[in-house]
């Protein structure tokens, strides 16, 4: 929205993506590209795929069919397309899965140093950056189990950053959170559009949507049913199943 | 009966010194053998994982007596001379390697799965995956159940005697056969395994406690 207007190259693009659990088709040719500095709020229902489709984004699930480039790097299946766009995709995820085992600073200097190859000391000072960038630095010597839920996601967040990632996906990074949790995750990821990340953002978190979302795309058994721009999609949804999605959900808020 | 004095304590130590010796062994080796099988019993790679899962069965489901003449006589039979210490050292490091593959195996499979995709997310390779997420987590874990069964190798070395391996319980035999007291020196022996597994158990059933309180 803000530094990115001038950067519009493509990030992101699938097409006519598949995938089937089974006999269960959970996407259904998925269409979908990102541009540079996009933020993408993906929503529906349980059950809509949508957390499918972003994990198939970083190969953390495969696709029958279709093309997924990420990058310019298309992601064909070999170790090397694979590592080559997880290196630029960060992910954050519902239940943090932050590692229990390591402390903070640990948790975020392992990829660094393992993947990029940066040295130890490097890795820390990297990690102390996006520990402040996330207002968390003061517990870096902690463990994961001594921190709130909502300090945990930001952790996540900042050990996904350390990997400077070109776009993060969330997978509803605040639907296991206590309600007064959720804003300081949302100011985290508010804060990340603004400095320009691009972002793909599963959630069912409508303000958030609104606030920050260059499209609002809607999903329902596995189809993309309607994509718009917040102002459009919130005021205006043309599609039955839309309409209702957003009854329901507004109606909690 | 004869007297049970310095020299029959000395012989029986002596056999206690090879009980400890074939359970460190037999723990060490088993240990090494074991990871990889429960790395192979995880892996991808479904020839290795059936290849490992016979292994595993084999070794569960024959009697550890069994095994020790198997590996005894058969390296023999190969034509291989190898003394005794070496032949049960083997059979112990692969009954061992069995019994904490599998063990490993559970716990390996016990670590979330959100720990695994998190690693892959982030771009780490199957070797620090395992050696820096995974493995750590996993022994966690694994801890009580590995500890319960190395006190059960420490008292199965006793089997080594069937094939003349002079450890603690064949040494009190033959402490027993000459001064005729079998109660005494097998009471004695007793107490000997009982110090050296009690505390160990312990220790397994107090960390056991103390994860079942850690995961609420």
């Amino acid at each position: 929205m803000l530094n990115s207007a001038n950067d519009r190259s493509t990030l992101i693009s699938l097409e006519d993506v598949q995938k089937w659990y089974g006999a269960f088709h959970a996407l259904k040719s998925i269409s979908l590209s990102v541009r540079k500095g996009e933020k993408i709020v993906l929503c529906g229902p349980s059950g809509s795929g949508k957390s499918t489709l972003i994990r198939c984004i970083n190969a953390l699930e495969t696709i029958e069919e279709g093309k997924i480039v990420v990058e310019g790097q298309v992601l064909d299946g070999s170790t090397r397309s694979i590592d080559a766009i997880r290196r630029e995709v960060g992910m954050v995820f519902q239940s943090f899965n932050l590692f229990p085992h390591m402390t903070v600073l640990q948790n975020c200097t392992l990829a660094p140093m393992r993947v990029r190859g940066t040295s130890h000391t490097d890795a820390e000072r990297l990690a102390r950056k996006y520990l402040e960038r996330v207002r968390i630095l003061d517990q870096a010597e902690k463990y994961p189990a001594q921190l709130s839920g909502g300090q945990q996601q930001r952790v996540a967040i900042a050990r996904a950053l350390c990997m400077e990632p070109k776009v993060m996906l969330f997978d509803e990074p605040t639907s296991a959170l206590d309600p007064e949790m959720v804003k300081e995750v949302l100011d985290t990821m508010i804060g990340l559009a603004r400095d320009g990340m691009t972002m793909i953002c599963v959630t069912h978190e409508m303000g958030f949507a609104r606030q920050v979302a260059d499209r609002v795309i809607f999903m329902a058994s596995g189809e993309i049913v309607e994509e718009a721009e917040p102002e459009v999609f919130f005021k205006a949804p043309r599609h039955e199943r839309t309409k209702t999605f957003l009854g329901e959900i507004l109606a909690h808020h | 009966m004869g007297p049970i004095g310095e020299n029959e304590f000395f012989f029986l130590m002596q056999g206690l010194k090879w009980t400890v010796l074939l359970a460190v062994v037999g723990f060490i080796g088993g240990g090494i053998f074991g990871i990889l099988i429960a790395l192979l019993r995880t892996s991808k790679m479904k020839v290795a994982r059936r290849i490992t899962a016979g292994y595993i069965g084999v070794f569960q489901g024959t009697p550890l007596l069994m095994q020790l003449f198997v590996v005894y006589y058969g390296v023999a039979l190969l034509g291989i001379e190898v003394n005794a210490w070496i032949a049960v050292a083997i059979a112990f490091t692969l009954h061992a390697s069995a019994f904490l593959g599998e063990i490993w195996r559970g716990s390996i499979e016990a670590v979330p799965k959100g720990q695994t995709e998190a690693a892959n997310a982030l771009g780490l390779h199957y070797v620090s995956r395992m050696k820096d997420v995974i493995l750590p987590q996993a022994l966690k874990i694994s801890m009580p159940a590995t500890i319960g069964f190395l006190v059960q190798l420490i008292k199965g070395t006793s089997l080594a005697a069937i094939v003349g391996f002079i450890e603690l319980t064949r040494a009190g035999q033959i402490i027993s056969n000459q001064t005729y007291r079998p109660l005494l020196v097998f009471g004695i022996v007793g107490a000997i395994y009982f110090i050296i597994c009690w505390p160990l158990s312990h220790a397994g059933s107090g960390l056991e406690k103390r994860m079942a309180k850690a995961a609420r």
